[in-house]
């Protein structure tokens, strides 16, 4: 059988295991549409957790990221695990007990506020969409390369799939498809893994392959790897290189930005109890970390196999002819994702560290995509690497749309519009809203504004510096009140997104910049992570603005001191 | 529990616990991953230093366990306060 159509089984079985699920996952309340009708196990729910949070980003680009980065890049792998704790500790448990639908939603009522609560909408539907255009991409690129389709054909495949299952099951169709993703996402990511693991250190676990010594050279693997990088003039793999300032600042924005992401805080509002909340962010972060711990050793690997494709005799001795090429190199070429120039002439694939020298290019997306035909792995392998792609930018893109969709209908349109509408009348206004969601993010997946490379920038940015600490202080404190909240959530944002728009562009306008990362305006704090800084901010001015201001009524002190308390949040379902 | 200072003391003991998990948090991932790590660097690991290891994965484990903790601890607090469910 060949590679195309194997892989064309493999991704068809998925996609109908998904519609099956979706069938018989329908909802038919608001409670099952918004929140599961919060009866998900915590294990369930932690591994649709997992499918939600990890996205087309960390499947396909995050291991390309750590191969290219080094050391540098442990923001990532820190940050987008250390934000669960945060969630587990500080939010999570809160927000279940308080037993509502939406992220805004327990904003506008701790903070008595339509104002905060619109605030909470905005920042959510901006994060949300930017997000979920990068999905919308990642689905085009896998099916392109894959399946010989090209990316519009691919993206509407996808975008039907997704409106199939996440307009009639919502929240509930959501979660079961999820818990699947998950599973074909985890076995495409590991099993090329633990191939190479053993391939190039004997050891079946990768994560313990990394610390492994090398089969080749008998040295551990990160020596050998630092070795052949400053043979051919690179950085060395575990040398730091960004400021400790920025990288400290990043991790902290990708930590709280995390934990107040409202795609991913949903999610545990799923299940029964708060104890059930607490345990099942254990248990993503369990399932998240099977990625997370593997993808530092595919990025240090595949660095390994790629220069030992190109130097097969050793970094001092000279590089392979390009005539000589291995046959994923001529594939990878074809998507333009690798790229050879013949700089000096010589016919040999010259790849170094330095910009004139250097023949070789290699897109940081291709790691992991191309890995198992790097390793000559087997064409299954191939084929389930398709499907865990696609699968795990569809999870992640459904559990964003169910975001915004919830935001607009239950937030906006229940709240602000037409507080008398029926529970029949939401659900359907609900639906409607998944399907504009999910025509607005193809039509921005086919027509990526410029600014959609800039997701983590600015999803994180608007996350870290609006949303985290307006729900921290909310169940933290008592005294802050109406206009701290408020004046806190947009100070924060504007300080961000200024930040955001002086170094990446007035609204992403190319040229538009004042300063670049690599020349910041602060000291050497890059604008991916100014949203810690940013959440300073909030905290500073909702602090001051409270305190000037009256104290907030009883029955939100009440309110507060209610979603302290673990016990009734069964009872508090319905509302 | 209707009593006031119940609520008050077992919000307290919750705090408490959230403190000293997150002093651990932070000395595992900031501490020692990012701050510590040019101290560290004469305790070698598989061919680099603690602090690298820290960073790419110690700190994962340290979070795993953290979150564990914490769910076990305060599923005992909340029985001790009768708030469970």
């Amino acid at each position: 059988m060949d590679q195309f159509t194997l892989n064309l089984l493999v991704v068809g079985a998925t996609f109908a295991l998904y519609i099956g699920i979706a069938i018989w996952a329908r909802a038919g309340s608001t409670s099952e549409f918004y929140a599961a009708g919060r009866g998900v196990h915590p294990v369930i729910n932690g591994m649709a957790t997992g499918a939600d949070w990890m996205s087309a980003a960390s499947f396909i680009s995050m291991a390309g990221i750590i191969s290219f980065g080094g050391y540098n890049t442990s923001a990532y792998l820190m940050g987008w695990t250390g934000g669960y704790v945060l969630l587990a500790m500080l939010i999570a448990p809160y927000l279940r007990k308080f037993g509502k639908f939406t992220v805004p939603e327990f904003i506008g009522d701790r903070f008595y506020s339509q104002t905060a609560r619109t605030v909470a909408v905005i920042c959510l539907i901006t994060a949300s969409l930017t997000y979920v255009i990068g999905q919308m991409t990642g689905v085009g690129v896998a099916f392109s390369r894959f399946l010989e389709v090209d990316k519009t054909t691919g993206l509407l495949i996808g975008a039907a799939i997704v409106f199939f299952y996440a307009v009639i099951g919502g929240m509930k169709g959501i979660t079961y498809t999820q818990v699947a993703q998950y599973v074909v996402l985890i076995l495409a990511y590991t099993i090329p893994a633990i191939f190479i693991s053993l391939k190039l250190t004997g050891n079946p676990l990768p994560p313990l392959g990394l610390f492994s010594d090398h089969v080749g050279s008998g040295a551990p693997i990160l020596e050998t790897l630092n070795g052949m990088l400053q043979d051919l003039g690179f950085t060395e793999y575990t040398k730091q290189t960004d400021t400790t300032l920025n990288m400290f600042l990043f991790t902290v924005s990708l930590m709280i930005g995390t934990a107040g992401l409202p795609h991913v805080i949903v999610r545990f509002f799923t299940v029964p109890t708060v104890a059930a909340a607490r345990s099942s962010a254990g248990w993503a972060l369990v399932f998240i970390a099977l990625l997370y711990l593997t993808a530092p050793a595919v990025g240090a690997m595949a660095r390994v196999n790629l220069i030992d494709t190109v130097y097969p005799n050793g970094t001092t001795e000279a590089p392979l002819a390009y005539e000589q090429r291995p046959d994923w190199v001529k594939n990878w070429e074809q998507t333009g994702l690798l790229g050879f120039d013949d700089k000096n002439g010589d016919g040999l694939i010259n790849y170094t560290g330095s910009a004139e020298t250097n023949e070789f290019s290699v897109n940081r997306d291709i790691i992991t995509l191309a890995n198992p035909e790097i390793a000559n792995l087997p064409g299954w392998v191939i084929a389930l690497v398709a499907a865990g792609g696609l699968a795990a930018a569809l999870s992640t893109a459904a559990g964003l749309l169910m975001a915004i969709s919830s935001a607009v209908s239950h937030d906006l349109i229940k709240s602000q519009i037409n507080p008398s509408i029926s529970e029949k009348g939401e659900l359907l206004s609900a639906r409607i809203s998944m399907a504009v969601a999910i025509v607005i993010a193809t039509y921005l997946g086919l027509n990526p504004p410029g600014f959609a490379a800039q997701t983590v920038a600015l999803a994180f940015g608007l996350a870290a510096s609006s949303i985290f600490p307006a729900l921290l202080m909310g169940i933290f404190s008592t005294r802050i009140n109406n206009k701290g909240a408020v004046a806190g959530m947009i100070a924060g944002l504007l300080v961000t997104l200024v930040y955001i728009f002086l170094h990446k562009g007035w609204f992403f306008i190319p040229g538009t910049n004042s300063f670049t990362d690599a020349d910041p305006l602060l000291l050497s704090i890059k604008s991916t992570s100014f949203g810690s800084i940013g959440a300073l901010v909030n905290f500073v001015v909702a602090y001051v603005v409270s305190n000037a201001s009256d104290e907030p009524p009883v029955e939100i002190r009440e309110l507060v001191e209610s979603v302290r308390i673990p016990s009734g949040a069964g009872t508090a379902v319905d509302h | 529990m209707a009593e006031n200072s119940d609520k008050n003391a077992y919000w307290a003991a919750n705090k408490r616990i959230i403190g000293i998990s997150l002093v651990i948090w932070f000395i595992c991932s900031f501490g020692f991953g990012i701050l510590l790590r040019p101290m560290l660097s004469g305790i070698k690991v598989g061919g680099t230093d603690l602090g690298f290891w820290f960073a790419q994965q110690g700190s994962i484990l340290v979070f795993l366990v953290l979150i564990f903790t914490y769910a076990a601890k305060m599923n005992k607090l909340d029985k001790k306060y009768g708030v469970d469910e």
